[in-house]
């Protein structure tokens, strides 16, 4: 099926824009064509994921298209990169590593892109608003600009979203239509108290959860508290887009789109009814853990995706009551938070970075740790507040992996060892 | 041996033969699939461990990560790749990682979806051709006696 094209997409197609954009274009024509898009529309913003893992590929992706002249058409912000970049030599990272991945990070921002560094690009800067059309990568930023803002993007990989950037141009299809954004399967939380609802650890097992139940389908959430917090919906959206596909869901009463279930169906009815009890629950809990109660731990990992100020003051509260009793961090516990520069400049400007750094927690910015080789070979144990990394970490790092809220997370940093028992129930 | 014909809808065109394996559950290629050697790395996956290089790799889906289409072009770039896949639903990530790889190094592999009773009808360890057209022989295994 030939897509439709406007005279200054043939124009992008032709070279009369530069042999980057020629290229950007011939990619994004084919995944049309792959989609089944009738035609290419415009976007505003959009969001590299691109610049985020460093390969052979991707490098040469990158400097391919900056050496052919590619320039950004519309703001574009980074994903985290490869490597802390003002900071790498602290976490004893590989100078030829280092030096490929300064070379990527050049790449893009010689085109043109903001160098925000982070995969939560919706508490940092140049948020979209309701109803934008955008091009985004990063699956959690995916499904919380669709899902939590109303802005509309379909699950953008790698590479197609710095195309989408230098033309401005994307496939006409997918949640970028209204018409495809309609509720298809409703899941209800029934038995569940209120206090456990709050529980911030209740918004990563929710979205575990969701990740599976939902398959390909658009979920529609009844029962979310109303006043639940950005950080929550941030560790719902990465859970469930990390054991699913989950690129939009609705919560009734919660996001824009789905001010009542009548709205988050279009009218329509939901194809399927799933509710959810408190043994869902749990079980999604305990699958989200390889390690066992009691194992020695390595490391701890917070801010998968990025550490908000916000998630920064809860965790130096739960640090200063510890340093208050007299406890401090194990000595064969390393305590690392990843975070984005716009974040820690917020909290150079606060009381709680001394906290954070006296006990001797280490705060990396614009990686990850999936990306940069900072984690010992000699890790076996790691526990996490986030789903996200839980879901990837056995695989990804070769080591066993421990799913707890913050608090369970700082319980455990000083005594050495998993603690994490009766979180949800 | 019987063979049989299925008429599928082409991704990525091309042709490659090899033999099927298959898997029920959805993978992420980032975090579900080592781009070095073609190890399904994702722990949680019931074919954890299975090496889809050179294999026709038939799974329902991709899921999770958006990186998923740098890690399959980066399993083509390193000769790991599966032969071709054959999913249920058309997931433009990885559609992205073969075309990506086509335009930067001229190489891709086919990928081809079929609908649910012909996906559903190939077994482990069939032997699978499938064609630039997106039609996909299956040689059937002779069962064990």
């Amino acid at each position: 099926m030939a897509v439709k094209l406007s005279t200054r997409d043939e124009q992008l197609l032709n070279g009369q824009h530069g042999k980057a954009a020629r290229m950007a274009m011939r990619i994004l024509v084919r995944m049309a064509e792959v989609q089944g898009a009738p035609e290419m529309m415009d976007v505003s913003q959009a969001h590299i994921d691109g610049c985020g893992l460093l390969s052979e590929t991707g490098l040469e992706f990158a400097e391919t298209l900056a050496a052919k002249g590619g320039k950004v058409s519309i703001p574009t912000t980074l994903n985290m990169g490869p490597l802390d970049l003002q900071d790498w030599k602290r976490f004893g990272v590989d100078e030829g590593f280092a030096a490929k991945a300064i070379r990527q990070a050049k790449a893009y921002t010689d085109m043109g892109c903001i160098p925000t560094w982070t995969c939560a690009p919706y508490q940092s800067y140049l948020t979209p608003r309701f109803g934008q059309q955008i091009a985004w990568g990063e699956s959690n930023a995916i499904c919380y600009a669709n899902s939590v803002l109303g802005a509309r993007t379909n699950r953008y990989g790698d590479f197609i979203d710095i195309c989408a950037a230098i033309t401005g141009r994307v496939p006409k299809c997918g949640l970028h239509l209204k018409q495809n954004r309609k509720g298809q399967i409703l899941l209800r939380l029934i038995d569940i108290e209120p206090a456990t609802r709050r529980n911030n650890a209740f918004f990563a097992i929710l979205g575990h959860l969701i990740g599976s139940l939902a398959e390909d389908k658009i979920p529609v959430i009844e029962g979310l508290p109303i006043n639940v917090s950005s950080d929550q919906l941030k560790a719902l959206c990465a859970a469930a887009a990390s054991s699913g596909e989950v690129a939009l869901f609705h919560a009734v009463g919660v996001t824009p789109e789905a001010n009542t279930l009548e709205e988050a169906f279009h009218g329509g009815k939901p194809q399927r009814i799933i509710d959810i009890h408190l043994s869902d629950l749990q079980r999604s809990e305990a699958d989200l853990s390889t390690a066992r109660e009691g194992d020695k731990l390595d490391l701890i990992v917070l801010g998968c995706p990025h550490f908000s100020f916000d998630e920064f003051r809860e965790l130096a509260t739960l640090i200063r009551a510890k340093t208050e009793k007299g406890e401090t961090l194990h000595p064969d516990v390393e305590f690392v938070v990843i975070s984005s520069q716009t974040s820690y400049a917020l909290l150079q400007r606060s009381d709680f970075l001394g906290v954070l750094t006296d006990f001797g927690i280490e705060i990396t910015l614009d990686t990850c740790i999936f990306h940069t080789p900072m984690v010992s070979p000699d890790t076996k144990v790691i526990m996490t507040n986030s789903g996200k990394c839980a879901y990837y970490a056995p695989g990804q790092l070769g080591v066993r992996v421990a799913f707890g809220s913050m608090a369970k997370c700082v319980d455990s940093a000083v005594e050495g060892c998993v603690c994490r028992k009766e979180m949800i129930g | 041996m019987t063979k049989r014909f299925l008429v599928g809808r082409v991704v990525v065109a091309g042709s490659a033969q090899g033999i099927a394996l298959v898997s029920k559950e959805p993978l992420s290629f980032w975090g579900g699939l080592s781009p070095n050697t073609g190890e399904i790395i994702d722990r949680r996956h019931e074919r954890s461990g299975a090496n889809v290089s050179g294999r026709i790799f038939v799974f329902p889906r991709g899921k999770g990560s958006s990186t998923s289409s740098a890690t399959l072009m980066e399993s083509i770039k390193n000769g790991i790749a599966p032969a071709a896949i054959v999913n249920l639903k058309v997931d433009p990530i990885l559609a992205l990682g073969s075309i990506v790889s086509d335009e930067l190094y001229n190489r891709s592999i086919p990928i081809v979806v079929l609908d649910e009773q012909d996906f559903y009808s190939i077994k482990e360890d069939d032997y699978l051709s499938v064609e630039p057209d997106g039609k996909v022989s299956v040689s059937i295994k002779p069962t064990a006696k």
